[in-house]
């Protein structure tokens, strides 16, 4: 085989997430994206010249290319969490696209709890407005790790370099305030591809990287957790068959650190002690694993684990805790009920709980605590103290993504009604 | 130290956690094989994910009676090594029954009939989760698919009122009567399919690979001459180099010309073809929105 086509052996993948107010050009850059780097594939391209014709426009719309469904075709806005996919030899590309409407904030929570990177759009001519503020704040309370900022129709402010500069240093302000590792700035024109996937020859001052480049280079290895050894049991494998007749896995997904073969492990809840005999994959045995692998373990001991419980390592163990306060992001119409039950699923396990306190309501728009609003509603952000059934095995959010995080079911609709991140 | 996946390890982990994930959360779960690659690579990872104990639970086919011979050669070869358990839904006995009628006219397919017949199946057997090959790259109303993808007792998908699905935290809580479609290999696309079946050295149906067929052009498709299609007074089958880009029906399932005939060349026509694979598929240009009003009625 040729090394060419080897090559794809080579790349990771990034998951990405994009914002901006309505307008900004969200659509429009990633249409400029897919399109520069040649994903868009023909018969694509006729649906939207055939799209753009019947809607009038005389040229080609790239933001057509992004836009879904037909009740929003009709309305002509996106109105919910969209996966798009490309590839450029390095790395490949999840987008989830997220609209910027003041509603939708339980969207882009969604869209955001996967994403390695967030992409900010910003109006080159309007700079900060709420909806930055907003979208930042997210990106910062769903942990996401890189935060790139489009300052986007350079062109319509002869792509100036005091301009840029405005915008940025008017995010730098508010920014200190966030939690984001990793920030870049980008001045882009998404309509004439400036700093997208080419370098412009606009702006000469600019002497970074273009958005491509950025998202092809971002060091995304170390966003997972290496160090605190999770591994939440998710199903247990029993083949029962005369090959394998005691054979007795544990399979799951491994949140946090890295386990090796003979590691002295601890479960939770048991508080049992073993260690590690193997572990399995149907490639053969391996020696390691770490986030985000799935695996199967086997235990030198023939112990009671079950799905929901939690191998971990004995000097290093996450909280088990019932009671707990979680920043939720409510995404359901029925507001949260005060001293309500919800169901609750965290890692691999269920339980439930009771509200038994709001501490306090977030203003997304200046990031200020609202003390004593306890009305949390649809796209609401607040902090909340709950009592769960049993014990669940977490860490903090900031700390890890995966067992640090949970979500609240309503018990008689069975609806997703907010995501929870453990503070 | 570098810990990292390269892509598609990272696309397996993911389609196996989901896989487990099913087989926790669900009493009756089934998985759809309708022979094409995308269920071929979803059976796969399944049998990775409950490595060494077999898959726990069934295969699904909606047969049409319409398919190409080398699809079910494979598939019961497939079924015979690896040890699954088969159920097949016929949908000539969905039209016996009543529950589907046939469609008339020289482009009568049977594409539209596997709804009533799978959901027939899933109610008989009372499955609680049907597991789709569905990626989101190929068509824009999957691109909003969730993983888990509730379904009321209607078998309709509401895609504005979806549940939100946050991190990998899979919500698959539901009422009696209703299910849901889950979706194991969302996040691939068809090269990262290729790249996958190549580097696991995973068997394919021959239909995949460059061979001769008596072809002939129909609204832009090329389609195979076969029992089930009549041709037209202006319409002549020539033997031609072809191979398929999907798998369906023989009635509307559209090849290409090419040369292909290894797995490496055809991830190369892969790289450098303008068209989606959809693209061949007579039965998405209907209308643009055709794949979303099937998706609504239940389409897998
Ligand atoms: N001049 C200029 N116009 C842009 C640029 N990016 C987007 N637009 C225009 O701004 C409008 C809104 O863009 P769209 O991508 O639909 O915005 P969205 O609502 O954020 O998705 C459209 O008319 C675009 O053509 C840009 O860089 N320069």
């Amino acid at each position: 085989m040729s090394k060419e086509s080897k090559g794809y052996l080579d790349m990771d993948l990034l998951r990405f997430t994009t914002a901006g107010s309505v307008d900004d050009g969200k659509s429009t850059l990633i249409g400029r994206m897919l399109y520069d780097s040649k994903s868009i594939f023909e018969d694509q391209m006729e649906a939207v010249e055939r799209a753009s014709a019947k809607a009038g426009d005389n040229e080609v719309n790239l933001a057509l290319l992004t836009d879904g469904l037909r009740a929003e075709r009709e309305q002509g806005i996106t109105i919910d969490v969209a996966y798009r996919y490309f590839a450029t030899p390095k790395r490949k590309f999840i987008i989830a696209d997220t609209p910027g409407h003041i509603q939708y904030t339980r969207n882009m929570v969604t869209g955001a709890s996967t994403a390695n990177l967030a992409i900010i759009l910003v109006d080159a001519r309007n700079g900060v407005v709420e909806q930055t503020k907003r979208h930042s704040f997210i990106a910062s309370l769903l942990g996401i790790p890189h935060v790139v900022y489009c300052i986007n129709k350079m062109d319509l402010v002869d792509y100036s370099e005091e301009a840029y500069n405005k915008v940025r240093d008017e995010i730098e302000a508010f920014g200190s305030k966030l939690q984001i590792n990793d920030v870049h700035f980008i001045p882009v024109s998404a309509l004439k591809g400036d700093n997208i996937v080419h370098k412009s020859e606009n702006m000469d001052w600019y002497q970074g990287a273009t958005l491509m480049y950025t998202l092809e280079n971002v060091h995304i290895s170390s966003d997972n957790n290496f160090v605190d050894c999770r591994f939440p049991v998710q199903y247990v494998v029993r083949p029962l068959t005369e090959a394998h007749h005691d054979y007795r896995g544990y399979a799951g997904r491994v949140a946090g650190g890295v386990f090796k073969e003979g590691d002295e492990v601890s479960l939770l809840p048991s508080g049992f002690k073993t260690s590690i005999k193997s572990i399995d994959t149907m490639d053969g045995k391996i020696e390691k694993a770490y986030p985000p692998m799935s695996v199967c373990l086997t235990l030198n001991d023939d112990l009671d684990l079950s799905r929901g419980d939690m191998i971990v390592k004995e000097n290093n163990q996450p909280d088990a805790l019932q009671d707990l306060d979680v920043m939720v992001c409510w995404m359901n119409e029925k507001p949260l009920v005060p001293n309500g039950k919800y169901a609750i699923k965290h890692t691999s396990r269920d339980a439930r709980c009771m509200v038994k306190n709001v501490l306090y309501k977030v203003d997304i728009n200046t990031l200020h605590r609202i003390e004593g609003d306890t009305n949390i509603g649809m796209n609401d952000i607040g902090k909340i103290s709950i009592r769960t059934t049993k014990p669940l095995f977490v860490d903090r959010y900031s700390r890890n993504r995966i067992s640090g995080s949970l979500i609240l079911i309503n018990e008689a609709t069975n609806e997703t009604v907010a995501a929870g991140m453990i503070v | 130290m570098n810990y990292s996946l390269n892509h598609l390890k990272e696309l397996e982990s993911e389609s196996i956690f989901v896989l487990r994930e099913v087989a926790a959360q669900f009493e009756h779960p089934v998985l759809l094989f309708s022979g094409g690659k995308d269920s071929i690579v979803m059976y796969y990872l399944a049998r990775k994910a409950f490595w060494p104990a077999k898959v726990p639970f069934p295969l699904l086919h909606v047969d049409t009676g319409h398919n190409f011979p080398e699809t079910i050669e494979f598939r019961d070869k497939l079924v015979n090594d690896t040890g699954a358990r088969l159920i097949i839904a016929h949908v000539q006995d969905a039209i016996d029954k009543g529950l589907a009628f046939e469609e008339k006219g020289v482009n009568a397919s049977r594409n539209m009939l596997q709804i009533p017949t799978l959901l027939n199946a899933i109610e008989e057997n009372k499955f609680d989760a049907a597991m789709g090959g569905g990626r989101r790259d190929e068509e824009k109303a999957r691109a909003k698919e969730r993983f888990f993808s509730h379904r009321d007792e209607f078998s309709q998908w509401d895609p504005k009122n979806q549940r939100p699905e946050l991190w990998n935290v899979f919500n698959g809580r539901k009422n009696i009567g209703e299910h849901f479609r889950v979706f194991p290999i969302s996040n691939w696309t068809e090269m990262d399919i290729w790249q996958y079946i190549l580097h696991e050295n995973i068997p394919l149906p021959s239909l995949y690979f460059s061979h001769q067929r008596n072809v002939f052009e129909r609204d832009g498709s090329i389609l195979a001459e076969n029992d089930f299609l009549t041709l037209k007074e202006n319409e002549n089958a020539e033997l031609k180099t072809i191979r398929f880009r999907t798998i369906g029906d023989m009635t509307c399932t559209g090849a290409v010309f090419s040369e292909a005939d290894s797995l490496e060349k055809i991830i190369e026509e892969v790289a450098t073809t303008r068209t989606t694979e959809r693209g061949g598929r007579s039965d998405d240009k209907r209308s643009e929105a055709a794949m979303e009003d099937r998706k609504k009625e239940g389409y897998f």
